[in-house]
């Protein structure tokens, strides 16, 4: 787990431009919606600020009998309506207006949570998108370097933690922030001392918030680490269920659960109380605060220093505060969670896509193939192909034989350019032509080829077999679904071509799997077809049947086959017998089978145990 | 994930289910309830500290009770706080202790449970019943509950407040309610509509993740990036769209509810502004009142949905917990030989290893067609029976059986002569080991798993165990040695270091019957032979039962069960099944190609 860790952080400082950069580029798309949000925000905050003061005017005037005083425009506005007398014996008039500005006010609520929302998703729909087409496009070795879960982690959760950071608390920061400066505004606009006395415990609040959170961070982290703990703990329980009944061990493992669960509850039940003690003093220094103003106003309204209805609207606004300030120290706090998110998706973003679809011929690839002095290491490791050199005819058929890790499916992967062959390696052409110079995608899509370890969609077998030709055509479907031998295992299944695949559908055997790919492969014909070790979980008959019908329907098709059968190979038109990465044997079946090699010693005993079976 | 849960409906929302767990806390229920009702109590009459200053101070211009006036705000202030205090620190409290319990009764129920259950239910269902559900359910009975008194004594304590002190603004404002939660509830059924609709399709989106990440070599081969990738984009558009469809939803309903209170207020003003000067605080209370109503409304409702949504909760813990394991020792069986967790061991007898199928028939319990059928076979101690087959075909069954996994559907299972019904589960399972085709391994250090069927082995026996099956030099390897951790399911260890180390683990065990789950997956000549020389030695004297795939296990058995579909169709040793010619013969030739090509190549290196 250790050298996990590390291997992320070194990934993570691996990085193509900055994380701000990076947010910048999602934004994309969202950044007028995010723009219309924030400035309805700013609207709505300030209808917050309009209804207090009709209160105001509407208790001097009508209840306190004191003509309020106001700014020249407001009074010019107030005066076209008959002035405050009049308004102050027709109340109806300040309620409608009362009214009229709560419309408005949440009208632009209403503008702000739609436009804040569609900008979010539309973020989060350009992260996920350029996410996933860019992770398609990296390259085949980053895929073998990064591991799965790690990867799938951080385009979920990250990306999660990144949408908080910016539609959650990046805009209600600048909300609170907006709604505390009208205030502050209109409270300095009615009464500057005792907006100071306001104002005194604000930063007091926010500060204790911002201290407290950063601190108790570590407490959740400790939780959420002894919660994954208990979670593994009833996973591998659950996984390994015939381990634990077989060694007879289950009260082991309810002692080893039970102790951990309590545990864990135990560091909980203690962060209990130490956020229990921190809302509560929150309360107490926020009722202190509300109880100033009370206090204060009452004070200087004796003193004539402030009419009634201020004092009702200085409230107003007070207590409009009081709880965005108190979420104000928690947001910012978690706001520098999102740093490691960014980071983490940076590495993804920044790792360099396939240098390909550059590469410009698309030459006919119904052409020999030649391997010219091939060299190949993986990076970092010994070289794995030594000096290879062959030639196959276009429309031939090439048969290779060779033990594990020998180097056969390498040389496949070189031919599908899914490793780059560098520089003073020897070159691989088609037609004469360096793939080098071929375009990937042109390259690949003339290339069939069926890997080891078959991946099925979870879609249904049709959408599975249809997803190179993009055509459902059932005919289509079928013929190659029959050229794999699979059609009549799939006529058996009670759903047929319709039968889910994957965690939700059927379960494949292996055999049901390989030739599941090989019909996919089959529903678009390829000039060049590999089957690489792809009939060694099918038995030796079905092999057969495949190769014939493989024969009869794209007999002018090259076709490499890979594979530890004799019988899989033997009608090639050229085997090579490939051992640590040399190629030490080639020729036809006939050939072999007297050069007193290798090929003719396996050849032999494969025989021999046919023979006797 | 919600099968067949859409129509639960559960007596009182289930409550009565989870009432056991509750019996443990119910005096800190109580307290906590009383503190929350308590801080309830206090924040209604807050507005009223306003009311007095205005009527009192404001309108007759003194000051004369001020110092009491402080004291006592004071004093509601922080009562309010120290009660509340009390209420969160138990809600926490409450909330973990009953995910506690209620894991630990579904854990311990877990360890009883016949393999049907998990043959039927995914790990991930499983784990989800075990953790989140149980989350929820303690989150109801604490923080709901508390939310719930907390609000439903605002709103009642601010109803009576204002009807005591002005009855006809109180109407202006009490008015408004019943439009409001009319409103509210039609509102809530289209809110938990649209959220679910957002998460099917967001946990569309994850799944989709998951395949174009796995499946991105092969996406490569077969060059269909671009078609991956736009029916990825049709799903996140299809999320966008929902999203702000709910959002508008969310939207409309906030608004409305900050509508209603500036109605309320609206209606103040009109019909109430004519009061008195000496009123003017009363005005300004019923404001307060007509602004901060709204929300224990809209969260009464909310309570009220949690309390219906968590009832899918409670019925799938519930089922967990009630599920009856379909194997289970008789009383008899329990009084003398112990359950799973205390055993009896002084009465347990010798096991020597003798095992005998007698005429046995058996069926899976989710299945409908028998997979044995008058099935009889002696396997006697020492010998070593094989069992072949494809991938899936079912040969597990006889492994099943043998471990009372499944009890037969008819027939008997005898151990050492007798009905293995006489004995318990445990006293049986003490003399199994296991060795796993995925190789299973526990988080913690290499002496933990080790010592996992045998926790009193010393460390020689331990040490001699690696040394057997050659995996003491894993063990040398590594800094800390026995004592280096091995990672969540062992993952810092490669898959053939784990089987080395399964070996090991079964031998130190020391079983006398011994079942063998051989691995398919390709690991390095080396230990490959590695992994066949620590076969052979760990079956050398026990009875083995290996579900086979090296030829020479399977060449060297005493009887060999050939399994397709489910059923044995061959049985015997390994010359005559060749002889006959029929499946077995096919499928050993095929494995022996691919067997007969590597150890060519072997040589030829060596």
């Amino acid at each position: 787990m250790m050298e996990n860790k590390s291997e992320r952080i070194k990934h993570n400082n691996v990085s193509g431009q900055s994380s701000a950069a990076l947010i910048w580029r999602f934004l994309k798309g969202s950044r007028l919606l995010f723009a219309l949000s924030i400035i309805s925000a700013t609207v709505s905050s300030f209808a917050d600020m309009i209804g207090p003061q009709i209160i105001r005017a509407a208790v001097d005037n009508a209840i306190g009998g004191r003509e309020a005083q106001y700014s020249k425009p407001v009074m010019e506005f107030v005066n076209r309506f008959g002035g405050f007398e009049y308004l102050g014996r027709h109340l109806w008039i300040m309620a409608l207006a009362l009214l009229a500005v709560a419309l408005i006010r949440t009208a632009m609520q209403y503008v702000f949570r739609v436009s804040n929302t569609a900008a979010t998703e539309t973020l989060v729909k350009t992260m996920r998108d350029s996410l996933f087409s860019h992770i398609e496009r990296l390259p085949y070795s980053w895929h073998m370097k990064n591991h799965t879960g790690d990867i799938i982690q951080r385009c979920t959760s990250d990306l999660d933690t990144l949408r908080n950071f910016v539609s959650e608390q990046l805009t209600n920061v600048l909300r609170i922030v907006i709604l505390l400066i009208f205030a502050v505004v209109f409270m300095l606009r009615m009464d500057v001392r005792l907006t100071l006395i306001a104002m005194i415990p604000v930063p007091v609040i926010i500060a204790y918030s911002l201290v407290f959170h950063g601190k108790i961070g570590k407490g959740f982290l400790e939780c959420d680490e002894n919660e994954g703990i208990l979670s593994t703990m009833a996973q591998e329980n659950l996984t390994g269920v015939r381990v634990v009944r077989a060694f007879g061990r289950e009260r082991f493992e309810r002692d080893r659960f039970e102790a951990q669960n309590d545990y864990y509850t135990g560091k909980w039940a203690k962060l209990a109380a130490v956020m229990s003690f921190y809302w509560s003093s929150q309360d107490i220094l926020s009722g202190l605060e509300v109880m100033l103003v009370v206090v204060f106003g009452a004070v200087y309204c004796i003193r004539g220093r402030m009419t009634a209805g201020e004092y009702i609207a200085f409230i107003s606004y007070n207590s409009m505060l009081v709880w965005p300030i108190r979420m104000l120290g928690r947001m910012i706090s978690e706001m520098s969670k999102a740093g490691v998110s960014v980071d983490r998706i940076n590495y993804i973003m920044s790792s360099e896509e396939e240098k390909d679809y550059v590469g410009s011929a698309k030459p006919p690839m119904d052409a020999d193939i030649v391997f010219d002095h091939v060299s190949f290491a993986y990076e970092g490791c010994p070289e794995i192909l030594h000096d290879i050199s062959f030639r196959m005819k276009a429309g031939s058929t090439l048969g290779i034989l060779g033990g594990t890790g020998s180097g056969k499916s390498t040389l496949m992967l070189l031919l599908d350019k899914m490793y780059e062959l560098p520089e003073n390696c020897g070159t691989i052409s088609i037609g004469g032509l360096d793939i080098r110079d071929i375009d990937t995608g042109w390259l690949r899509s003339n290339i069939g080829m069926v890997l080891q370890e078959p991946f099925l969609f979870s879609r249904s077998l049709r959408d599975n077999l249809a997803i190179r030709s993009g055509q459902a055509d059932s005919e289509l479907i079928r013929e190659a679904a029959d050229a794999a031998c699979l059609d009549d295992t799939i006529q058996s299944f009670t759903k047929g071509y319709d039968t889910f695949v994957g965690e939700r559908g059927v379960t494949l055997s292996g055999g049901q799997k390989q030739r599941a790919a090989i019909a996919r492969m089959l529903t678009k014909k390829t000039p060049i077809m590999i089957f690489d070790d792809s009939l060694s979980a099918v038995d030796t008959e079905t092999d057969a049947r495949i190769r014939r019908s493989l024969e009869s329907r794209f007999g002018s098709a090259s076709i490499i086959l890979i594979s530890h059968r004799i019988t899989t190979l033997s009608k090639a038109d050229m085997i090579l017998v490939l051992d640590d990465g040399r190629i030490v044997e080639q020729g036809t079946h006939e050939k072999l089978c007297r050069a007193g090699g290798i090929y003719q010693r396996i050849n032999e005993i494969q025989a021999s145990s046919r023979e006797s079976a | 994930m919600d099968e067949n849960l859409q129509n639960v409906s559960l007596k009182y929302f289930g409550i009565g289910k989870v009432i056991p767990f509750l019996k443990k806390y119910r005096s800190q229920i109580a307290v906590m309830l009383i503190c929350g009702l308590a801080t309830g109590l206090v924040d209604t009459i807050l507005p009223l500290f306003g009311r007095y200053a205005l009527n009192h101070y404001v309108a007759e211009r003194t000051l004369d009770t001020l110092p009491s006036y402080i004291c006592i705000y004071v004093i509601a202030i922080v009562f309010s706080a120290v009660n509340n205090y009390y209420s969160c620190t138990l809600a926490t409290r409450i909330e973990v202790w009953l995910d506690r319990d209620m894991r630990n009764k579904a854990f311990e129920h877990l360890q009883t449970l016949s393999f049907s259950y998990f043959n039927q239910n995914s790990v991930g269902y499983i784990h989800a019943r075990l953790i989140s559900d149980t989350g929820r359910i303690g989150t109801l009975f604490s923080w709901t509950l508390i939310d719930g008194v907390w609000h439903l004594t605002y709103l009642v304590g601010a109803v009576t407040v204002m009807l005591i002190i002005n009855a006809k603004l109180a109407f202006l404002v009490i008015a408004i309610m019943p439009l409001i939660i009319l409103f509210f509830s039609i509102f809530q059924k289209k809110l938990v509509e649209v959220n679910r609709s957002v998460r099917e399709i967001n946990s569309r989106i994850t799944g989709n993740f998951n395949e174009g990440i796995t499946g991105a070599k092969t996406i490569k081969a077969l060059v269909i990036e671009d078609k991956i990738a736009e029916d990825f984009q049709k799903d996140t558009s299809e999320m966008k769209k929902r999203s702000v469809h709910a959002a508008r939803i969310r939207g409309a309903f906030a608004v409305t509810m900050n509508l209603a209170s500036s109605l309320a207020v609206a209606l103040l003003l009109w019909r109430g502004g004519y009061i008195a000067a000496s009123e003017v605080g009363t005005f300004s209370m019923f404001m307060s009142y007509a602004e901060g109503i709204m929300e224990p409304i809209r969260w009464i409702i909310d309570i009220i949905s949690d309390f219906i949504t968590t009832q899918v909760n409670i019925e799938r813990y519930s089922r967990l917990v009630e599920t009856v394991p379909d194997v289970v020792d008789t009383p008899e069986v329990i009084e003398k030989y112990g359950n799973s967790f205390e055993p009896k061991k002084e009465n347990w007898e010798a096991i020597k290893g003798d095992i005998e199928f007698r005429d046995v028939d058996f069926m899976y319990p989710d299945g409908d067609e028998y997979v044995l059928k008058n099935f009889d076979l002696k396997i006697p101690f020492g010998s070593n029976v094989a069992v072949v087959g494809e991938t899936g075909a079912g040969k597990s069954t006889i492994v099943n059986l043998i471990c009372r996994f499944f009890e037969p559907t008819r027939g008997t299972l005898l151990i050492d002569g007798r009905d293995a019904r006489e004995r318990s589960q445990l006293w049986l399972h003490s003399a199994i080991g296991y060795v796993l085709q995925t190789p299973h391994l526990f988080s913690g250090t290499i002496r933990d798993n080790l010592k996992y069927g045998n926790p009193d082995a010393t460390e020689e026996q331990i040490s001699a165990a690696l040394k057997l099956v050659s995996a003491d030099r894993i063990i040398n390897r590594l800094d800390k040695g026995l004592d280096s951790d091995v990672g969540e399911g062992g993952d810092l260890l490669s898959t053939g270091e784990k089987q080395l180390i399964s070996f090991a683990r079964a031998i130190i065990a020391d079983p006398r019957i011994l079942i063998l789950d051989e691995a398919t997956a390709s690991v390095d000549t080396l230990t490959e032979q590695q992994i066949q020389n620590a076969i052979d030695k760990v079956i050398a004297g026990r009875t083995s039962i290996v579900i086979a795939h090296r030829l020479s296990t399977v060449r060297n058995a005493d009887i060999i069960l050939v399994v397709k579909d489910g059923k044995i169709i061959e049985r015997g040793k390994h010359k005559d099944l060749i002889k006959a010619g029929g499946y077995y013969s096919r499928l050993y030739t095929r494995q022996y190609e691919d067997e007969a090509t590597d150890s060519v190549f072997a040589d030829t290196r060596s």
